[in-house]
């Protein structure tokens, strides 16, 4: 049970999926006009993501590992046609707001990148816990930049007009631009927080994830979970990908929790065999 | 005597110009244009281009404090920043916004990608880029002798006739520092013979831009449309203050050239076929965005050095 609670820790804070991972960027950007489209989006994920990391976990050694990405697909999307027409049936005004990010959330990278790197590895109990601690930090995450563009583009909070900003509204806040400043100014002060919390002597594991924040590219490959290209100490800046890229032996010995480390290991050996098309050609040679 | 036994590396010979004496000039140049503004729209276009000055230096100050940085204040580009970002507003303008409009200009503009000489935009005309999105109704409001009324380049642009001694002279509507085209160049030529800036971007710019309006404006070369459209708005004041900026401009002879052709263009196509009736911010904005690559294509051949297999050798560099 420590594991599971470990799991949800993980998720909300260590490696959150929005501020520390920075996965699912394009809703993370696009539908954080206001708190409650941000607490939508974010719940419509957590259900998505629980549900598929259950299923995934459950059908993990019947899944042929050639064929994981069409098949963690076939999962993602059927949950997803299930919450988009519970939407529709039920919160419609949601379901407007929302659009097209929500059939979207079948190539939400969080969702695969879990599937990937977690649910087909583990049993079904701690994925159900790693889905559920991922989705409310992802929610948590959408709800905080959703609050705070909506009190400075709209002046109101969750919907509820508040007075005193009546005449001071900054449009900026509410399109494009403002979602990266805000995202760039909310990530700064946790960066700022983790790294007090360093200094007072509580470490924090090294961090896996992508940098790309590309989500088309990122979720449709299954290269997103294999690498680890950010490590939370400030002296090193990463230059080049490719030296970040393997893991430093400090790296290792700063991550506490078996699982975690566990995790590293099953990413790198997926990471290493991951593409089709190196099996093909190793398929060939055997032939021969 | 130790002066000239004195042993040092190169080099030897150094000019007096430093950041701060630069700044000065262009402050300098800019008094005309401030000046005509205040004396031209009232106590409130002082009242503006005092807070933005005061509100830039401050959070220059305050930002280089909280991080832990050297203050740069003393070499007065934020101050510079205040008065362009100032002359760009409208005099009707509340002050809160103007306090915004500068605190984003040198906070996140300029000061987070790393302070003068690391900004990739003009930061007067970040901030201003940021006023114009966030206030539209409060930023397109301008007054003239106590009268709301339209730009001549929004009269200009619905088809009306324009005064275009007035516009000349900088009796019109418009933001502080754009109205007086006359006071701008003054300012410009002082500049230009302190060598500050060359006359390559404003006058590629401008002739590139003349050349757009009287093949695309439907007015083909009538002189007084053409002036009119020279005069109006913020071109003078983009051309010579702000597209040369140091930091956002391409530094390659050739770059210069292909910058300034962009600049035209782009104020061609935002006045002529956009919504709103001016562009100049947003043309100059998005040329800086190419700086990089233009300064990349446009390197220039070293000395003595043959030209061979050059696709592949820029490539190399990266």
């Amino acid at each position: 049970m420590n594991k599971n609670i470990e799991r949800l820790y993980n998720g909300l804070w260590k490696e959150n999926p929005t501020f520390v991972l920075m996965l699912g960027m394009c809703p993370t950007l696009a539908v954080t006009t206001s708190a409650i489209n941000g607490i939508g989006m974010g719940l419509s994920t957590t259900v998505v993501l629980v549900l598929s990391n259950m299923m995934i976990s459950a059908l993990r050694n019947i899944i042929p590992d050639r064929v994981r990405m069409p098949a963690f697909i076939v999962v993602v999307a059927s949950f997803v046609t299930i919450v988009q027409f519970l939407m529709q049936g039920f919160t419609p005004s949601l379901y407007a707001s929302l659009g097209i990010y929500i059939p979207l959330i079948v190539v939400n990278c969080i969702i695969l990148g879990r599937a990937e790197s977690y649910a087909s590895k583990n049993p079904v109990i701690p994925s159900m816990f790693d889905g559920i601690g991922m989705g409310l930090g992802f929610t948590v995450g959408l709800t905080l930049i959703g609050v705070v563009r909506e009190i400075l583009g709209n002046g109101s909070a969750f919907g509820v007009n508040i007075p005193a900003l009546n005449d001071y509204h900054i449009t900026l806040f509410g399109l494009a631009p403002g979602a990266f400043i805000v995202l760039g100014f909310l990530v700064a002060i946790m960066n700022v927080v983790r790294r007090k919390m360093e200094a007072a002597g509580k470490p924090l594991p090294a961090v896996q994830g992508c940098l790309s924040g590309d989500c088309s590219s990122c979720g449709l490959s299954s290269s997103c979970t294999g690498k680890s290209l950010v490590h939370n100490t400030p002296e090193e800046i990463p230059v080049d990908p490719k030296d970040v890229a393997k893991p430093q032996p400090e790296t290792k010995i700063e991550v506490k929790h078996t699982a975690n480390a566990k995790n590293t290991e099953d990413v790198e050996k997926s990471g290493s065999d991951s593409s089709y098309a190196d099996d093909d050609i190793v398929g060939k040679e055997e032939d021969k | 005597m130790s002066d000239l036994l004195k042993v040092s590396s190169s080099p030897h010979v150094r000019a007096k110009d430093d950041t701060s004496r630069i700044m000065l000039y262009v402050i300098l140049a800019l008094m005309p244009t401030t000046v005509f503004g205040i004396f031209n729209f009232g106590y409130r276009a002082l009242l503006l281009v005092l807070v933005c000055i005061f509100t830039c230096v401050i959070s220059e100050w305050l930002f280089e404090k909280a991080v832990g940085k050297k203050s740069t204040i003393g070499d007065l580009s934020a101050a510079v920043t205040g008065l362009l970002l100032a002359l760009n507003l409208p005099f009707t303008l509340p002050v809160w916004q103007a306090v915004l409009g500068s605190i984003f200009a040198i906070v996140v503009v300029k000061m987070l990608f790393g302070g003068l000489g690391q900004n990739f935009m003009n930061p007067a005309l970040g901030g201003r880029a940021f006023l114009v999105i966030s206030f539209a109704a409060t930023m397109t409001h301008f007054e003239y002798d106590g009268v709301a009324g339209a730009t001549p380049l929004a009269l200009l642009k619905s088809g009306e006739a324009v005064n275009t001694l007035d516009m000349l002279i900088g009796r019109t509507g418009g933001t502080i520092g754009e109205t007086s085209a006359i006071c701008i160049l003054i300012g410009a030529i002082i500049l230009i013979l302190l060598g500050v800036i060359d006359l390559i971007i404003p006058g590629v710019y401008i002739v590139s831009f003349a050349i757009f309006v009287c093949v695309f404006g439907g007015h083909g070369f009538d002189t007084s449309y053409l002036v009119a459209h020279l005069c109006g708005g913020g071109l003078m004041l983009g051309a010579f203050f702000m597209a040369t900026d140091y930091v956002t401009s391409p530094i390659t002879p050739a770059g210069k050239v292909i910058f300034g052709i962009c600049l035209g263009v782009l104020t061609g196509i935002f006045r002529i076929f956009g919504n709103s009736a001016e562009g100049v911010s947003f043309a100059i904005i998005f040329s800086n965005l190419l700086v990089p690559l233009i300064e990349k294509v446009t390197v220039p051949r070293a000395f003595g050095v043959v030209r061979e297999r050059k696709p592949k050798e820029v490539k190399a560099d990266e």
